[in-house]
């Protein structure tokens, strides 16, 4: 198991310095830096201070030095547009994003894991169908266009909700639903499917030869399997949420880390959003491992291999 | 009982063909086959009608700005409405579907070609090559698409090509894993071994033997990965950061609707909901794909004798 977590570990840290090393030749080799920090009308001269200042014109190693240096004590450079450290723009747009993303994995998982089951139980149903095909449906969706729609519908026609921005639990409705729509989707077809094979396997003949209830048999013996193969998904869930949260916050003005990039795209904000997607990166390999170790702790077959 | 001659009938059973098969299969599951349908009619629409309406399309009417749509007042082009510049939207939502599912079909081929050639390689040759490819795959899959498209286009100019290369690249692991499992267990089959003996090399053995047993696979998980890079696109376009105008697709449709949602909500609602049935039709299409290349479970779309005998089979 340690062997396991040390191997995990070290992955991922190759990866980070992957991303870093892609950034940093992203960032400044594929042009002119300066044009990349300064807005589109910035004068010749201006451009050639830029450059001097934050010693672009130096050799390619010496910034490659400095700009590990500077990632190692959390410096990403100051904000050009807000005059505060990057780093700092970004740690207090990081709590919005995770409170977001918590709340709609817990309602998204607590949705699937109930009607997953609930289809597996009774397959080719008519509530089986319809779960599956809604299932599919929100799978499918560009979350985008129901974000807009939602707003259209739920706050500007019929004015039962806010439209955009943070406040009491009505702001968060809309956000989280449009959020859970891919997530609970996927993982409900992932734990529907897994049930039903698990359903069909010999120690789930045995339990009902032996009398077991049938109510038993589905949602405490095969749940327990099935919840092995939803975390299987949760990491490619995870960069799901990441990915819809970024067009979430822009929309509904949610201010966490995704809008914080769109912004710093806007606004070419280089240095936030370097910050930004090197930490967002950060958090996902850190939970990658986690949802690994959670993985191996499930499944014995694989802690014992 | 009468002896009256009766023809004797060769009672072999006639070979059906490939196609027919396919189609009796495509009828088990009726999700498919209005998929396929709607699939079809919206390629066919796509690739001629604008040809067919020409100029009509694109010309700039500001008597029909934001015009609303379901009436037949302005025209048979005019019914899903018109755009803040008067255009009708029923011909740009097909002008649309070509740059969105050229750009999506591009994608998935490119990622699939490049993926299979780089699986290929990191299942033949597994020891040091195969493993330092796996940990590249791991390194580009272990980062949410959307995040590395958006800083990539920002750095190099948003065009089509771009767009198709970053989306490709993100693709690329999925096709990688898969492939590489693939050959690793077909490696060890003897129709392999007894190439090898008789003399092939690597490169023949891997083109002329175990090429053609994946390629069902593959072609399955390249209709399983359409829809995503579709969404993908059409959220890349949607944040400004895909194709730019002129050139329209459907999420560029939807954002530039976005500024007239509450006066004129049928800009950005018909490109959304075309994205959603054609994601949702791709997936389902791909659902019914893995079902049909599977002879194990094959049976599940053998029409009404398969779903009896769904009640009674074990598995």
């Amino acid at each position: 198991m340690l062997e396991f977590l040390v191997r995990r570990f070290l992955h991922s840290l190759i990866a980070l310095a992957c991303l870093i090393a892609l950034v940093f030749i992203l960032g400044r080799l594929t042009g002119d830096p300066a044009l990349l920090y300064l807005p589109e009308n910035a004068t010749l001269k201006a451009i050639a201070d830029f450059r001097e200042q934050g010693g672009f014109n130096d050799p390619v190693l010496l910034q490659f030095g400095r700009y590990v240096g500077g990632i190692m004590e959390l410096d990403f450079g100051t904000s050009y547009r807000r005059n505060q450290p990057a780093m700092e723009i970004v740690f207090e747009a990081f709590p919005w994003t995770l409170k977001l993303a918590a709340v709609t994995v817990v309602l998204a998982m607590l949705i699937a894991m109930t009607v997953g089951p609930m289809a597996a139980y009774r397959p080719a149903s008519i509530f089986d169908r319809i779960a599956s095909v809604l299932s599919l449906a929100a799978a499918s969706t560009p979350d985008f266009w129901v974000a807009i729609i939602g707003i259209l519908v739920l706050a500007v026609t019929f004015g039962w909700l806010p439209t955009s921005g943070v406040g009491g639990p009505e702001y968060w409705i809309l956000p989280i639903a449009v959020l859970m729509l891919k997530i609970t989707g996927t993982t409900t077809q992932v734990v529907r499917g897994s049930m039903i094979s698990t359903l069909a396997s010999p120690y789930i003949k045995a339990a009902r030869a032996k009398g077991m209830q049938e109510e038993r048999v589905v949602f405490i013996h095969a749940l327990r399997n099935s919840v092995i193969a939803a975390v299987t998904i949760a990491g490619d869930q995870a960069r799901g949420i990441v990915n819809g949260a970024v067009i979430v916050e822009t929309i509904f003005g949610w201010p966490g880390v995704g809008k914080l990039l769109i912004d710093a795209i806007i606004q070419r904000d280089f240095a936030v959003l370097q910050a930004a997607v090197l930490a967002t990166a950060t958090v996902i390999l850190v939970l990658n491992i986690v949802i690994d170790i959670i993985y191996a702790l499930l499944d014995p077959r694989i802690r014992l291999n | 009982m009468t002896t009256g001659t009766m023809p004797l009938t060769d009672t072999a059973p006639q070979p059906k063909s490939a196609w027919r098969n396919a189609f009796i299969l495509l009828l088990g599951d009726r999700f498919a086959l209005v998929s396929l349908i709607y699939l079809v009619l919206l390629v066919t629409a796509a690739a001629i009608v604008p040809e067919l309406i020409g100029e009509e399309g694109t010309k700039i009417n500001l008597r029909q700005r934001n015009a609303p749509p379901f009436t037949l007042e302005n025209g048979a082009l005019y019914l899903l409405g018109g755009d803040s510049l008067g255009r009708p939207i029923l011909p740009l939502l097909l002008e649309g579907a070509r740059t969105t599912l050229l750009i999506a079909v591009s994608v998935v081929i490119c990622s699939m070609a490049v993926g299979t050639g780089i699986g290929l390689v990191a299942g033949f040759y597994q020891r040091l090559l195969g493993a330092f490819i796996m940990r590249a795959a791991d390194v580009i899959m272990s980062f949410p698409s959307l995040l590395m498209a958006v800083i990539v286009l920002y750095v190099l100019e948003p065009r089509a090509a771009n767009v198709v290369i970053v989306l490709g690249i993100t693709r690329l692991p999925l096709y990688i894993r898969v492939v590489r499992a693939e050959v690793l267990e077909i490696r060890e089959r003897l129709f392999v071994e007894s190439a090898r003996a008789s003399g092939a090399t690597n490169l023949r053995i891997i083109v002329l033997h175990i090429l053609p047993v994946i390629i069902p696979t593959i072609c399955t998980v390249a209709t399983l990965d359409f829809a995503g890079v579709m969404l993908s696109e059409s959220s890349l376009s949607f944040l400004g950061v895909g194709v730019q105008p002129p050139t329209v697709t459907w999420g560029l449709m939807v954002a530039m609707g976005r500024n007239f949602l509450t006066s004129a909500w049928w800009l950005a609602f018909w490109p959304g909901l075309a994205i959603l049935l054609t994601a949702l039709a791709t997936n389902l299409l791909s659902n019914w794909l893995r079902l049909a290349m599977d002879p194990m479970l094959r049976w599940r779309l053998e029409g009404t004798e398969g779903e009896e005998e769904e009640e009674r089979r074990d598995v």
